[in-house]
């Protein structure tokens, strides 16, 4: 447990050190200021509908960017062999960088604070479903985070790590926007399998454990496969 | 100390090593000598936990590496083959990094740190990024790495390659001073310097163990065939054949290079004991003219490359 610490506190600071971390950020912000405040004054109500609506999508194009250095580069420039020979498990590596993402993206919600902090300005703010967004949000960056990694595990060139994992990212994004295409009894399935549909839930203010349980196992199911592409790789 | 038996490492159908048995002793500095693609650094990276044997079982300390990986990876430092460490650390938080992975006491970790700074000479980088230093210089950062722990058996992949001389000296003494109570098993192609700095040689080939034992036991057991050169005057090469051949355990005479005057002789023959005083006898019952006669002695290179040869 304690390798996990030192891990993900390099990983963290590998973020800010490099340009990574204020890159993403800024684009993040850019990309989800813009689309939230040029709709706001016309749709004229308090609340961040629009902000939410459109985070699942710019979350699966980011967090892939986030992620898709995490394994591939060590496999790449064969640091592996170093922090692989040092005392550490494949599990204290994976969750390691797991966290140190999380944790990124956390570091990249709390500016967007100002969105919900403007608005109550302007009207009466129901602080629950922004709560609820904000507790979604993470949940489903942990997700998309685990699914990054996996991406990362499969390839020692980043682009490819980038790519694999923007297209789980995506389509588990727009599987319940899909539904058209299917016939009737695959519909309850494949809606359950939509990050967006769940992540909406939340952010209506309702925490089901439904939602949270979707995220968590489609982050363990991440991990998990990181660890086998380790196991596999060695 | 360590025990390795019938390693045998696949990649895919590539059979990289090849049931390898070893067993290291406590305080041996132990050379992994080989040409490229042997299985040196599989061999090595199995060893140190990295990669899992095919089949076989290696045993340090009496821990298996199948039950105990972590706590051999305690009891180890390695120095990967060209030293791949993260390119936009600096070194000192590098270094602290690998304190910390290390366990190694809050207070005792810059005294520890500064210690393997003076002892590998990274002092003047210490506030670089890792990716900004020459070969030489990562490679003594990774050498401050694998002594971090302060390991009890040190395990360095072609340790001296990309340094300049004077830094090859100082690292073979760095190397045979851990060595005096540490374990250390080094894989290198220089063969002065696996002369030099071990105890003990094991050359591989194609994955497979072709010679085992000190330099000096190598050169005796590959020297039961000598060669000796003369250089003659006065006599023709039919002759000197015919008398020389006559000698127990001489198994060809060639003749190297003949002019008016000169004769040059290759004797090769197959003996324990020294065939000069005969020849000499032969030599002083005729009237030959002797210009020239020695016997070529065995070096490491002739004894690696005669075993190591592509069939």
């Amino acid at each position: 447990m304690r390798q996990v610490v030192h891990i993900f506190r390099k990983e963290f600071s590998a973020y800010f050190v490099s340009p990574i971390a204020y890159i993403v950020i800024s684009i993040f912000l850019l990309i989800t200021g813009w689309f939230f405040f040029t709709t706001f004054f016309l749709f004229n109500q308090a609340n961040l509908r629009t902000f939410y609506t459109l985070l699942p999508v710019v979350f699966a194009f980011v967090i892939p960017a986030i992620t898709m250095r995490l394994i591939s580069e060590e496999l790449n420039i064969g640091s592996d062999e170093i922090l692989l020979t040092m005392p550490v498990t494949y599990g204290d590596v994976i969750i390691g960088k797991f966290l140190a993402s999380v944790a990124l993206i956390i570091a990249m919600l709390i500016p967007t604070l100002a969105y919900p902090l403007t608005v109550s300005f302007m009207g009466q703010l129901d602080w629950g479903p922004v709560v609820g967004g904000y507790v979604g949000a993470v949940f489903m960056g942990a997700a998309f985070s685990g699914v990054g990694l996996f991406a990362s595990a499969l390839t020692r060139n980043q682009i490819i790590a980038f790519i694999i994992g923007l297209a789980i990212c995506f389509t588990l994004t727009l599987i319940d926007k899909m539904l058209f295409f299917l016939p009737q009894s695959l519909l309850g399935v494949f809606s359950y399998l939509g990050a967006d549909f769940h992540f909406q839930n939340i952010a209506k203010g309702i925490i089901d454990s439904r939602d949270i349980l979707y995220f968590i196992s489609v982050c363990f199911v991440g991990l998990f496969g990181a660890h086998l592409a380790l196991n596999q790789k060695y | 100390m360590i025990q390795v038996e019938n390693l045998t490492k696949y990649y895919s159908h590539l059979c990289a090593v090849d049931q390898i048995n070893l067993d290291i002793q406590r305080g041996e500095i132990m050379g992994l000598l080989g040409p490229n693609g042997a299985g040196k650094t599989t061999t090595l990276r199995m060893l140190t936990g990295f990669l899992q044997p095919s089949s076989g079982s290696i045993n340090i300390k009496g821990l298996s590496i199948d039950k105990h990986v972590l706590e051999i990876k305690k009891l180890l430092g390695y120095l990967p083959e060209s030293a791949p460490l993260y390119h936009d650390m600096l070194v000192f938080d590098y270094l602290k990094y690998v304190a910390a992975i290390r366990a190694i006491d809050r207070d005792q970790k810059l005294p520890r740190i500064r210690q393997l700074a003076d002892l590998c000479g990274i002092n003047e980088v210490m506030s670089k990024p890792i990716g900004e230093l020459s070969k030489g210089y990562k490679q003594r950062v990774g050498l401050a790495h694998a002594m971090m722990n302060d390991p009890e058996v040190l395990v360095l992949d072609e340790p001296t390659s990309g340094l300049d001389p004077n830094q090859i000296v100082e690292i073979r003494k760095i190397i045979k001073e851990i060595g005096k109570e540490k374990t250390i098993i080094i894989s290198t192609h220089i063969l002065s310097e696996a002369e030099a700095t071990c105890d003990r040689i094991v050359i591989i080939n194609q994955g497979k163990i072709v010679a085992d034992g000190s330099t000096e036991n190598l050169k005796q057991s590959a020297s039961g065939k000598n060669i000796m050169h003369l250089c003659l005057q006065n006599v023709d090469f039919k002759t000197v054949e015919a008398n020389l051949s006559k000698l127990d355990g001489v198994e060809s005479v060639s003749r190297m290079k003949q002019t008016d005057s000169e004769l040059d002789v290759r004797l090769t023959y197959r003996s324990t004991g020294d065939l000069r005083p005969d020849v000499y006898r032969i030599i002083k019952d005729t009237d030959w003219i002797l210009l020239d006669f020695h016997q070529e002695t065995q070096t490491l290179e002739n004894i690696f490359r005669e075993l190591t040869k592509e069939n």
